[in-house]
């Protein structure tokens, strides 16, 4: 008996440690965000603010432009995002849900078939910016790669068929529903669970994008939340050449550039870290959906 | 008799043709999307003048391949790219199950759901994210490390981002971190499926609780850990751009330890404009990437016909 609670001690201190490991960079970020700027160039980012500041943010919120309109962007792109794609997606895999549907072997591998072979970034790239001429345009923000996932419509369409009988769906067409009522009214309401999963994962995914930003977006009007904090990180001058920043100030030295980086990627992460346990139950349960069928 | 049986494939035309129009929307977009670039592979076999077009540009056979193949990048890249998803799936895979097999054995009901929920945090940050964390630990003026951890330990700064050698353990850390999270969750599914009878039975006949673990819970979710294994070893020709990319800040002096096939695709297109090497570059990687998953799900068949993907 005490040989077993010993070990539950052993067990939880370790997973403790290992909690800690995965938090200690969160705390590192949102610290130093609060951190005057002389005491990180002091002590450097500290796990616990040596002096607290808030004059990263306030330097952010004196001009907050940029930042509303990354937000704005970040949003629109997230939810017509997962919108669409969601709907897309559930339209292309309930006709190959259906035992009866004609030719479904064919267009279940011409689906599948994009998860084994691709052509590439050049050629993406060439066609996106040549022929459809995307470039700076949010459409880069919304279609390449991201609105139809082979992976998801395989998932969805798996759903349908194990838990949709088809006896419910020949009753209902006994009765004169049409195909399409069907769908709508009977297997989606039928199918919040995958719906649900798919949508979440979506939703993070089209809300963490920053590579069709990076390679289809060059007018900084159009930076997502991500570009925007990709471009800050990576070019160090962007932030002190930003116009909006300069304006009021003396000089480009008064920018309180480090814990100004450490402020903006916290706004970035501070939603996820707000909203995650409300969505973490489903999260955790849309992994597992998705990991017994490969 | 005759327009009765009319009468039923015209109404069963009906019904098809409203699953044929559902699927147009998700089709078009992948005609678009997956299909179009696959043939665009036939420019890694031109020489790509845009006066002329890419339709009409020369054909130049495999010249594009040679000048890449002759450069010491192809080395480094197909190197780098295969030993560090070796290494990524290794480690993964002995950390998840571990802490699977951990969570299972924490007789609380509420405990294991608030480490699995933190340990899976990281699996949610975009790239650029970790890229902050990681520079708020690494920075060399003022990161966690140089100005804390290592003075603590009486050694003087390190100038991680200006020294290839540490990026090996550097980025191995971070995906172990940002995804061991994610496979444990999908080993503890398993874990949590097996029969609790085997354990009643062991535990009867005085099994002790290693013998436990490595007898009956890590043989019964084995089948689990070969298909995710395979799964991970067919794309081992694909990196996480994001995390080869944006995690040493994209630095030129890094990228020997850092450069991988789609980090050197990408530089080559959008920052060097060329256009042959990269491409020449990307079917190489479909190329070899499609042969070695089509290997890989020939291996799962034999294994489990059921697990495979086709």
């Amino acid at each position: 008996m005490i040989a077993r609670k010993t070990e539950q001690w052993v067990i939880n201190i370790v997973f403790i440690a290992i909690s800690f490991l995965c938090l200690i960079p969160f705390i590192l970020l949102v610290a130093s965000s609060v951190s005057s700027e002389d005491s990180i160039i002091q002590n450097g980012y500290t796990l616990f603010p040596t002096e607290f500041s808030l004059e990263s943010y306030s330097y952010l919120f004196k001009e907050p432009a940029m930042l509303i309109r990354a937000y704005g962007i970040s949003i629109f792109i997230t939810v017509i995002g997962t919108v669409t794609s969601l709907i897309v997606m559930t339209l292309l895999a309930y006709p190959i849900s259906r035992r009866d549907m004609p030719l479904r072997n064919a267009i279940s591998f011409f689906i599948f078939f994009t998860m084994l072979f691709n052509g590439g970034l050049v050629p993406t790239y060439l066609m996106y910016t040549n022929v459809f001429q995307i470039k700076n345009t949010l459409f880069a923000l919304l279609i390449p790669g991201l609105l139809v996932s082979a992976f998801f419509v395989i998932l969805i369409r798996t759903f349908f068929t194990m838990n949709i009988p088809n006896e419910v769906i020949e009753s209902a067409y006994m009765d004169g529903a049409s195909e399409f009522k069907i769908f709508a009214r009977i297997v989606l309401p039928l199918s919040t669970p995958v719906l649900g999963a798919v949508g979440l994962f979506q939703l993070i995914n089209y809300w963490n994008d920053w590579f069709n930003g990076l390679i289809y977006i060059t007018d900084s009007k159009l930076y997502s939340i991500q570009v925007l904090l990709n471009t800050i990180l990576l070019n160090a001058q962007y932030l002190a050449s930003n116009t909006h920043f300069v304006e009021d100030m003396t000089s480009a030295d008064d920018i309180p550039n480090h814990g100004l980086k450490m402020a903006i990627a916290a706004i970035g992460v501070i939603p996820i870290l707000v909203t995650y346990p409300f969505f973490q139950k489903y999260f955790a349960r849309g992994l597992t959906v998705g990991a017994v069928k490969g | 008799m005759s327009s009765r049986v009319t009468g039923i494939s015209l109404k069963k035309l009906k019904k098809y043709k409203m699953l044929y129009l559902m699927l147009i929307p998700g089709v078009v977009y992948l005609l678009i999307n997956n299909y179009a670039p696959m043939f665009g592979i036939i420019i890694a076999f031109k020489d790509v003048n845009f006066a002329k077009g890419i339709m009409n540009s020369d054909w130049v056979g495999l010249k594009n391949f040679e000048y890449l193949f002759k450069t010491e990048d192809a080395y480094i890249i197909t190197r780098n790219t295969i030993l560090y998803n070796l290494v990524f799936i290794a480690l993964n895979l002995v950390v998840a199950v571990a802490l699977a097999v951990l969570l299972y054995e924490l007789k609380n009901r509420f405990l294991p759901r608030l480490y699995q929920s933190i340990i899976l945090l990281p699996y949610l940050m975009s790239s650029v994210i970790i890229g902050y964390l990681v520079y708020s630990l690494l920075s060399m003026e003022t990161g966690l490390i140089n100005n804390t951890i290592l003075p603590l330990l009486g050694r003087g700064g390190v100038m991680w981002y200006n020294d290839p050698k540490y990026w090996p353990y550097i980025l191995t850390l971070v995906k172990i971190w940002s995804t061991a999270g994610y496979l444990s969750i999908v080993y503890f599914a398993a874990v949590v499926g097996i029969d609790h009878e085997y354990y009643e039975a062991a535990t009867l006949d005085g099994a002790s609780k290693l013998q436990r673990i490595f007898k009956i819970t890590i043989p019964l979710i084995t089948p689990v850990i070969i298909i995710m294994t395979l799964l991970q070893i067919g794309r081992i020709f694909y990196s996480d751009f994001g995390l080869f990319y944006q995690v040493p800040l994209d630095s030129g002096v890094l990228m020997p330890t850092t450069n991988v096939i789609d980090t050197y695709v990408y530089r080559a297109l959008l920052k060097n404009g060329d256009i042959g090497m990269s491409s020449a570059a990307g079917v190489y990687q479909s190329i070899v990437g499609f042969i070695i998953i089509l290997i890989s799900n020939y291996v799962v068949k034999k294994i489990n016909p059921d697990n495979s993907l086709f």
